[in-house]
């Protein structure tokens, strides 16, 4: 088929970015001071944490607390779990808010005010209250409810780390629908003859991934951090952060379990990073289209 | 000024390549009695409209008239409160957008940034469960298509806004839809590309011969697009005609004083049905619509005037706006009235002051009942 009627048009090119000629102003001293003062307030910390952690029993440097984390049976134990916990609280969020969110945006607009009221109450009730209420239910409840959630920290804290990520969920994926055309896409989407769970995995995710993958990230974080609701609901399977609180009281151990916090802080960067790579390699190809 | 598709001067331009679906393969569409309500707000009231296989109408009129929601409901993005839409004698009222086969270039960019060019036009291949290589060779024959051939491989990202428009042509074009819905296509484009795209639509659109409903607020858009122009107001359609009918005959008058300029000249009925204006009978749009002796509003195009230099005339030359190929004048008669004219710039010039007569030069003219509100709506003087 040749181009008769239309104009043949070159795609754009990008100009290539001119050199400066301009000198960069020199850094004012407050500036300088500003961020000297914040570097030590957040660098010292952790650079204290790091040599702490690398010395060992003997009072000698080494990775030898580092090595317990993964000798330790009950260290990996506790690490597994709380990634499982976190993993399966990241994706179940994710199912519920991200086509609620969608819906609330695209047919219910006027949820959105009760949506960001609901989506709230996690954060303005204490967790140590959410774990108070439970403790009361376990107490009453039948005993096929508490066979089936109480009995494992799986099955008990998944669903309620999913109610506390559900802030984090559902503003990142808010914010991330508020900066494309959703109706416009959507609309597209079905008259081309993709239905709804298409149009959403298709168009919609893949547009608001950043977005998503920000809450997915926020609500590991939570998982990995969380202690409160932890300790009171469970005491037989230790997660990751119990584990550390309880090493930290070890007098014999406490290099092991700054090495530990070390290590989820590590991991959180990682997310973090990757999110902020893949924003980077996303927000090029969104910025002039929504 | 375009006339029927099969007709048209520019199908003799037109090359023949293999066309993507045979040419008059369009089917008829038709909204009946279709009402639908937001609330208090009536969005259509009873609109009744048919669109024959292979026409571009295209629904003109200001915003909240309904023209887009009337679309949305074709698309099946909505749903009427009464009334039945058929598509080629189908009732499709109830059936979902994603089942419709309709093709849809929307007014804000659609483009699925996420997907390539290429990918975006075999989109809706795709989900037709059509092979890979299939549904490639389609698109790229598309892209070939709008000029963009060389385009497959980028992002939406990286081409302009008129580009972009194009591709979602091709993307709407690539499932052979049995209608193609256009809301406003061309409003985000700067005026030398939307001119350009603007002819493209139409050729592209008789070529394939497919049924086409066009929608804007654009009156040139709309007279130099459509096979037949639909003018609507608050939810109901008021005139639906060919551009030229629409434009010189109007049946309302706020069809009257939306499409184009116009003036609003004081006369009465004569004893014979003619509008008695300006010193002239003419006949009436609308005969018998007033009775003999009823005061009336009689509305001229501007070109519909003409001014001859007298030193005695009731005019005077009060503006002179030069637009290239007319002249526009702004006449004052002696009751304080003002009256737009416009001719040809090539005749002579009228200066400032100059006292003139004025004429009419229509062969019938619209009237309306003297003292009757002006629409809510801002001619383009």
């Amino acid at each position: 088929m040749s181009a008769i009627e239309f104009e043949a048009i070159a795609p754009r090119r990008v100009a290539p970015p001119q050199p400066r000629t301009a000198a960069r102003p020199r850094p004012r001293a407050w500036r300088v001071l500003i961020l000297v003062s914040m570097a030590v307030f957040y660098v010292l910390p952790l650079v204290c944490a790091v040599k702490f952690s690398l010395i060992n029993q003997k009072g000698t440097y080494g990775p030898q607390n580092y090595t317990a984390i993964v000798n330790n049976g009950a260290l990996s134990d506790a690490l597994i779990l709380s990634l499982e916990i976190a993993a399966i609280t990241a994706a179940v969020a994710v199912l519920l808010v991200f086509p609620t969110t969608v819906l609330v945006r695209l047919k219910l607009p006027k949820l959105t005010v009760v949506m960001e009221a609901v989506t709230i109450l996690p954060i303005v009730v204490p967790p140590i209250v959410i774990a108070a209420g439970l403790l009361q239910m376990k107490e009453t409840a039948p005993l096929w409810v508490v066979n089936t959630f109480f009995n494992h920290p799986l099955t008990i804290l998944t669903p309620l780390y999913v109610v506390l990520a559900m802030p984090l969920m559902y503003r990142a994926i808010d914010t991330g629908l508020r900066a494309i055309d959703l109706h416009t896409l959507v609309d597209a989407s079905r008259s081309l003859g993709a239905g709804w769970p298409t149009t959403l995995w298709r168009v919609v995710l893949p547009n608001v991934q950043t977005a998503v993958l920000g809450g997915m990230f926020l609500t590991i974080a939570l998982c990995l951090g969380e202690v409160v609701i932890a300790n009171q609901l469970d005491q037989s399977n230790l997660t990751f952060p119990l584990e550390m609180i309880q090493f930290a009281s070890q007098d014999n151990a406490p290099g092991i379990s700054v090495a530990m916090a070390l290590v989820a802080l590590l991991f959180t960067f990682l997310l973090l990073f990757m999110l902020s790579f893949l924003a980077r390699r996303r927000g090029g190809r969104t910025a002039r289209v929504v | 000024m375009t006339t029927q598709s099969s007709s048209h001067p520019v199908d003799a331009q037109l090359a023949a390549p293999a066309p993507l679906t045979p040419a008059g393969s369009g089917v008829g569409v038709e909204f009946k009695g279709v009402q639908r309500h937001f609330g208090a707000v009536t969005a259509l009231q009873g609109l009744d409209l048919q669109i024959h296989a292979g026409e571009l109408v295209a629904l003109l009129g200001p915003s909240g008239c309904g023209k887009t929601t009337a679309l949305r409901l074709l698309a099946g993005f909505d749903r009427p409160d009464a009334g039945a839409i058929t598509v080629g004698g189908r009732d499709v009222t109830k059936v979902p957008a994603h089942k419709r086969d309709m093709g849809m270039v929307f007014q804000a960019y659609s483009l699925f940034p996420n997907m390539s060019v290429r990918q975006n036009v075999a989109f809706g291949l795709r989900m037709r469960g059509r092979a890979k290589a299939d549904r490639l060779t389609r698109a790229d024959e598309l892209l070939e298509m709008v000029g963009l051939g060389d385009a497959g491989d980028r992002y939406p990202y990286q081409l302009s806004g008129g580009q972009q428009q194009r591709v979602a042509i091709a993307r709407a074009l690539a499932i052979e839809p049995t209608v193609l819905l256009l809301d406003e296509p061309l409003s985000a484009l700067d005026a030398r590309v939307r001119h350009q795209l603007r002819g493209e639509i139409r050729q592209v659109q008789q070529r394939l011969g497919i049924t086409a409903l066009f929608v804007t607020h654009d009156q040139s858009e709309a007279l130099s697009l459509a096979d037949r122009v639909g003018v609507m107001s608050s939810g109901r359609l008021e005139q639906i005609d060919t551009p030229e009918n629409v434009y010189r005959y109007p049946a309302t008058a706020f069809v009257a004083e939306f499409v184009g300029a116009m003036n609003r000249v004081g006369g009465r009925i004569g004893d014979d049905g003619q509008v008695v204006v300006l010193g002239q009978r003419i006949p009436p749009t609308t005969p018998d619509a007033y009775a003999p002796g009823t005061a009336v509003e009689a509305l001229l195009r501007p070109e519909a005037l003409q001014v001859t230099l007298d030193s005695g005339g009731p005019g005077e030359i009060i503006e002179r706006t030069f637009l290239g190929s007319s002249v526009r004048l702004r006449v004052s008669l002696e009751d304080g009235h003002e009256l737009l004219v416009e001719g040809p710039s090539h005749g002579a010039v009228l200066p400032l002051g100059a006292r003139v007569t004025l004429r009419v030069v229509a062969d019938r003219v619209a009237v309306t009942e003297r003292g009757a509100p002006a629409p809510a709506i801002s001619p383009q003087l």
